[in-house]
């Protein structure tokens, strides 16, 4: 009988709109706090953007990097860097062959910033002043490339492109790695760094971004009657993940387990997601299945929800056809109300969300929603965060990307 | 307005301290770049466009190969903006 081979979480890292580390953005969704700030107010002058707020970083790369870190990396590369070290710090810096140890980080967008910066040069001052290190810096292997150059990570290095569920993607194909027997440990996560005039532009145009100008940090108000749209964040999640039997052999301390993966795609529409939720629901029944855990066990959700009028609605509507009574007790969390939406990065922050929820037995809160929709036929955790049941449990990270990618992870307690 | 050599060396020092890390005093005229400063060919690529622009000279491709030393740099940027 062939035994499949358990993955494991051992180490977690993060930069993000609530804290520099995982310990402080855990404290702060914990506690409800908003990441949500005034941007650059020239940038609204300038070019007239409808929208003057974001999630920006909190603690800057230029506080953490030496200078010619920041010169050399786009800031999609730099917040994942910061992440990854810290995950393989608070791993205990496994000793492995670099050929048995993959990283997986990805970026829904890449190095944009690196891009516009460079056009600009280009256009203002000619080729001879573009730097050569710009294609290095903008590419969107960039991030993955340069926490392989760091830990020596030679069994692969990946980045998987799904827009918004880019970073639940990057872990679900780390666990394949680990799985397949490719490698025994594998840094995976999710960066993104697009927090620049043009793509807030663009999110604007499609009206898809809050347009709560005047009140930045009630503007990301999952499952409320009055949300508006997405808050854009910025920052990165890196989670370490290592076979069972390599973090026993080494006596690594265990947050939980990945234990199910499920992908899926609409074939729909571009952004809109498919109205039933069929793509969803396939892909949080196959990452359940994935897990081989019931219905019942799932006692936390870590959702997609972004936000937006529609696609909120849609989210928990699938999550209610798939499990049906079992939803009943299912705690439901939105933590973009905190942290806004990190894009590339969101599905590797949430299910370090996830992981925690799972390890410390508290889902998290859902700030902002004064009237919840009288459509959510969901237990939604509001406020304060929610303790949840001792014994085997699990919990599962929806995450969803423009072009209908549809990621579900399943984590269980260890 | 030329720079003395005095200026140009500390220019290209702050400019190879950014790239490398290195501190500024120890980017002196005798140091190899290869050598002695572990400067590989994109890093050399991107301290000459740093520094056309902030001496505004031409560095010419063919030239590059010559520049041996910080100190053959800072002359060849010395001699190019007379």
């Amino acid at each position: 009988m062939s035994h499949r081979t358990d993955v494991v979480v051992t180490g977690l890292g993060a930069t993000t709109p609530l804290g520099g580390d995982v310990r402080s953005t855990w404290d702060a969704a914990l506690a409800g706090e908003s990441g949500a700030r005034p941007f650059n107010p020239e940038w609204v002058e300038a070019y007239g953007l409808p929208v003057t707020f974001a999630a920006t970083i909190k603690v800057a790369p230029a506080d953490v990097l030496s200078t010619p870190e920041l010169k050399r990396m786009d800031p999609s590369a730099q917040y994942a860097i910061i992440a990854a070290r810290e995950a393989w710090a608070d791993a205990g810096s496994p000793e492995v062959d670099g050929e048995r140890l993959g990283a997986v980080v990805s970026s829904g967008i890449g190095g944009i910033q690196t891009i516009l910066d460079g056009w600009d040069t280009l256009r203002e001052k000619g080729a001879r002043r573009v730097l050569p290190m710009t294609v290095p810096m903008l590419m969107p292997n960039s991030p993955t490339a340069y926490v392989s150059l760091e830990l020596g990570a030679k069994a692969g290095a990946h980045a998987l492109v799904s827009a918004c569920a880019s970073g639940a993607e990057a872990i679900g194909y780390a666990v394949d790695m680990i799985r397949s027997g490719r490698a025994d440990v594998v840094v995976a996560g999710g960066t993104e760094a697009a927090i620049h005039p043009m793509p807030i532009a663009s999110f604007a145009a499609s009206r898809t971004l809050s347009t709560r100008n005047d009140d930045p940090t009630a503007a990301s108000r999952p499952y409320d009657v009055d949300r508006d749209g997405f808050v854009l964040g910025e920052g990165a999640g890196v989670v370490v993940l290592e076979s069972a039997e390599h973090a026993a052999a080494r006596g690594a301390r265990v947050y939980a387990k990945v234990s199910g993966v499920g992908l899926s795609a609409d074939g729909y529409h571009i952004t809109s997601p498919e109205p039933s939720g069929d793509g969803q629901i396939r892909a949080m029944r196959a990452a359940i299945a994935d897990a081989g855990v019931a219905a019942t066990d799932v006692v936390h959700v870590n959702a997609h929800a972004t936000s937006t009028v529609v696609g909120d609605l849609i989210e928990a509507r699938s999550i209610r056809g798939l499990l049906g009574d079992d939803a009943d007790h299912v705690a439901l969390s939105a933590t973009k109300s905190m942290t806004g939406h990190l894009l590339g990065g969101a599905g590797a922050l949430e299910t370090i969300f996830t992981v925690l929820a799972v390890h410390d037995r508290q889902a998290p809160p859902t700030i902002n929603v004064e009237n919840p929709d009288p459509e959510l036929v969901l237990d939604l955790v509001r406020e304060k965060p929610r303790a949840l049941r001792d014994g085997d449990i699990a919990a599962v990270n929806n995450s969803f990307g423009f072009g209908g990618h549809n990621v579900a992870l399943v984590v269980t307690s260890a | 307005m030329a720079h003395s050599e005095q200026e140009i060396l500390a220019g290209l020092a702050e400019i190879v301290s950014e790239e490398t890390g290195l501190p500024t005093d120890s980017v002196l005229p005798e140091k190899s770049f290869t050598d002695d400063l572990d400067i590989d060919s994109l890093s050399m690529m991107t301290i000459v466009t740093l520094a056309e622009e902030k001496f505004d000279v031409r560095i010419p491709d063919d030239e590059v190969k010559n520049l041996t030393t910080v100190g053959d740099a800072v002359s060849f940027i010395a001699n190019a903006q007379s």
